[in-house]
């Protein structure tokens, strides 16, 4: 409701989407996921993302993700036009702003803690040394001081997912996008996930945008957004001012 | 970077030590294939080469008939040469060294109780100097026992061995057929021919005594001549072709029914048959290294599928369509090198063990392990392309949900 002002130069939004529409296929066979979505996240900000299966949220962080382009409207990230952008500069976009943490949380098989941490600093074409220090360094932040030689099968759940999440924020980005972090945890991990989630944005202020069915984890959020049949519901905003 | 992705690549093989082994079995077998093929037809035909050199540099032969000798040849029907040609060969034709000429027949040599069935061979002194033999023992002809016909004999390696064994022959008398012939002189070994005779099996004696006592005419059946060095054969052969012909009248719309042999023709004529075979086997060989290759495009391929999700994370994470390209197309190459090295050492040791089987020299051709090498890592850039790119054109969301 507050977008009213939407063709205001806005500098103090971190992400912008302005009437992102998405559609797969075409013709009879076309699925409209996304039909017109505004959205503004603030920098600092750590966004719950809630809605049914097939609402759109997982296109929804998709584009936010500069994985995939919206097939119409605008999306600013950083004040830039992403819809614009090359797959490679999306990519480079992605490897200097955007952290990733995903429900089966992707690490390396048969690769060690401390290897999968360095992994986006490799990208960013970091020299070993200062790479292994910083991925040391993520490691502990996220308390697995001890288990960097671990490979990915000789850790639990739990672990795995703080090995992704140290993966995420090893490379400092902007955005932290979790895509149903706790979705493979108990209880018990899912909230420790969370404390850490939320010490990173408190912290080091990055701005994170969570999808999450559950609505335990989405009260750890500042803001929560509810997605029905490819539009957000604002009859669910609100619930924190 | 670079060193990162072949880093990679590494501890991805590592990681499947024996999946890479398999992988790689196809390029080690092609490349060991070729290295052994070629080394060894090199070996070959260096063997050919110092063997027909080793019958006289130099050397022509000339012969009654067409073609060459043998079962179905034109032989018989031709006339025999002269005594008189060789004469003519020696007094009218410049730039020679010897002119020998020969006249065989199989013969059972007798020692005491040694029995061997040999060749005896008629003819002068300079047939030791145009086929290179040189005398391990004894004494070449005199002028005398050659003018005069006498039954003395110079014993080939072989025959000696046969009928004497350890003993010393010089001076005793061994029976050719009914000819009673004083040993004078043993050769030194020459061994096998590249055709596969004993070239060492054969008893010289002089052609006088051949033609009186056993032909009973002035025949000879081969003139071999020995030209200078610096005289082109190729003159001297037409020379004495010129010669012949108008000694055995032959008229300018007849052929020859004579022929001259360039001993250097022939070589070159072996030789490149030999060549030829080591370029087919050496081809051939390498057709397994493509079946090699598809090999590793395969596993490639396997590994691609398997570690989709691998590479969807990597994409998400930044990493550029050619970074991931580089990653798998790097670690083709890396696997198809190690298949390279591994076949190089399998090859040549193969070689080595083939060539000291066969007898033949075991030359290292440093050139065909390089190219064999390069075409291996080749291989990998042809067959690691494909696969690698598949990966690298992912959908990166696709490949996250890839289970």
């Amino acid at each position: 409701m507050s977008m009213i002002d939407s063709n205001r130069k806005t500098s103090d939004a971190l992400i912008e989407l302005e009437s992102i529409s998405k559609v797969y296929g075409t013709g009879g066979a076309a699925m409209h996921a996304l039909r017109g979505i505004d959205l503004r996240i603030a920098p600092g900000e750590f966004v719950a993302v809630m809605g049914p299966s097939g609402s759109g949220k997982s296109t929804c962080m998709n584009i936010l993700g500069c994985l995939d382009p919206p097939t119409a409207g605008s999306y600013r990230f950083k004040g830039v036009k992403v819809e614009t952008l090359s797959r490679d500069q999306r990519a480079v976009l992605r490897r200097h702003f955007l952290g990733f943490v995903f429900q089966g949380f992707n690490l390396l098989k048969r690769t060690s803690a401390l290897e999968n941490v360095e992994l986006p600093l490799v990208y960013r074409g970091i020299p070993a040394a200062i790479r292994r220090t910083k991925a040391r360094q993520a490691l502990d932040d996220v308390g697995l001081t001890g288990w960097a030689s671990h490979t990915s099968g000789e850790l639990s759940g739990g672990q795995q997912q703080r090995v992704a999440i140290a993966r995420a924020i090893v490379t400092q980005p902007e955005v932290l996008l979790a895509d149903e972090p706790t979705g493979n945890l108990d209880s018990e991990r899912s909230r420790e996930v969370m404390a850490l989630l939320t010490r990173f944005n408190r912290d080091r202020g990055i701005t994170i945008v969570m999808v999450t069915h559950e609505p335990d984890m989405a009260a750890y959020a500042d803001r929560q957004i509810h997605f029905t049949d490819g539009v957000i519901d604002h009859r669910h905003q609100g619930g924190i001012e | 970077m670079f060193w990162e992705t072949v880093f990679l690549a590494l501890r991805e093989i590592r990681r499947n030590v024996m999946r890479s082994a398999l992988t790689t079995l196809g390029i080690v077998i092609g490349v060991a294939a070729v290295i052994t093929m070629v080394t060894l037809g090199n070996g070959a035909t260096a063997q050919v080469t110092s063997e027909i050199s080793s019958l006289g540099s130099n050397l022509l032969q000339v012969r009654p008939g067409q073609g060459p000798r043998g079962p179905g040849g034109k032989r018989s029907d031709a006339e025999n040469l002269k005594m008189a040609d060789a004469e003519a060969i020696n007094r009218e034709i410049s730039g020679l060294t010897a002119v020998a000429p020969v006249f065989s027949q199989g013969a059972q040599a007798i020692y005491g109780n040694e029995n061997w069935a040999t060749t005896v061979s008629g003819s002068t002194n300079a047939y030791l100097t145009v086929r290179n033999w040189t005398l391990e023992k004894g004494r070449d002809f005199t002028d005398r026992e050659m003018r005069g016909g006498r039954t003395v004999c110079i014993l080939g390696d072989t025959v000696r061995d046969e009928l004497f064994g350890g003993q010393n022959p010089i001076g005793a008398t061994i029976r050719l057929e009914k000819l009673s012939c004083e040993v004078i002189g043993v050769l030194k070994s020459k061994g096998q021919s590249s055709m596969g005779s004993d070239q060492d099996d054969f008893v010289l004696i002089p052609l006088r005594t051949i033609q009186r006592r056993v032909a009973g005419n002035q025949d000879v059946q081969d003139i071999f001549v020995s030209t200078k060095d610096g005289v082109s054969t190729t003159k001297v052969k037409a020379d004495i072709e010129r010669l012949i012909r108008e000694r055995r009248h032959i008229s300018d719309d007849e052929d020859d029914n004579f022929n001259v042999q360039d001993m250097q023709e022939i070589m070159s004529t072996v030789t490149g048959t030999t060549r030829v075979l080591t370029a087919l086997l050496g081809a051939v060989a390498a057709v397994s290294l493509l079946v090699g290759g598809i090999g590793i495009m395969n596993i490639m391929l396997v590994s691609v599928t398997e570690r989709t999700r691998e590479i969807g994370t990597r994409l998400a994470i930044g990493a550029l369509e050619r970074e991931v390209l580089m990653q798998f197309l790097v670690e083709a190459v890396v696997l198809s090198c190690f298949g390279g090295l591994a076949g190089i050492a399998l090859g040549l040791t193969a070689a080595r063990i083939g060539a000291g089987s066969l007898g033949i020299p075991f030359i290292f051709n440093p050139g065909i392990v390089i190219i064999a090498f390069l075409f291996s890592a080749g291989v990998g850039v042809l067959f690691g392309y494909f696969p690698a790119r598949k990966a690298a054109r992912l959908d990166p969301i696709e490949a996250l949900r890839h289970e």
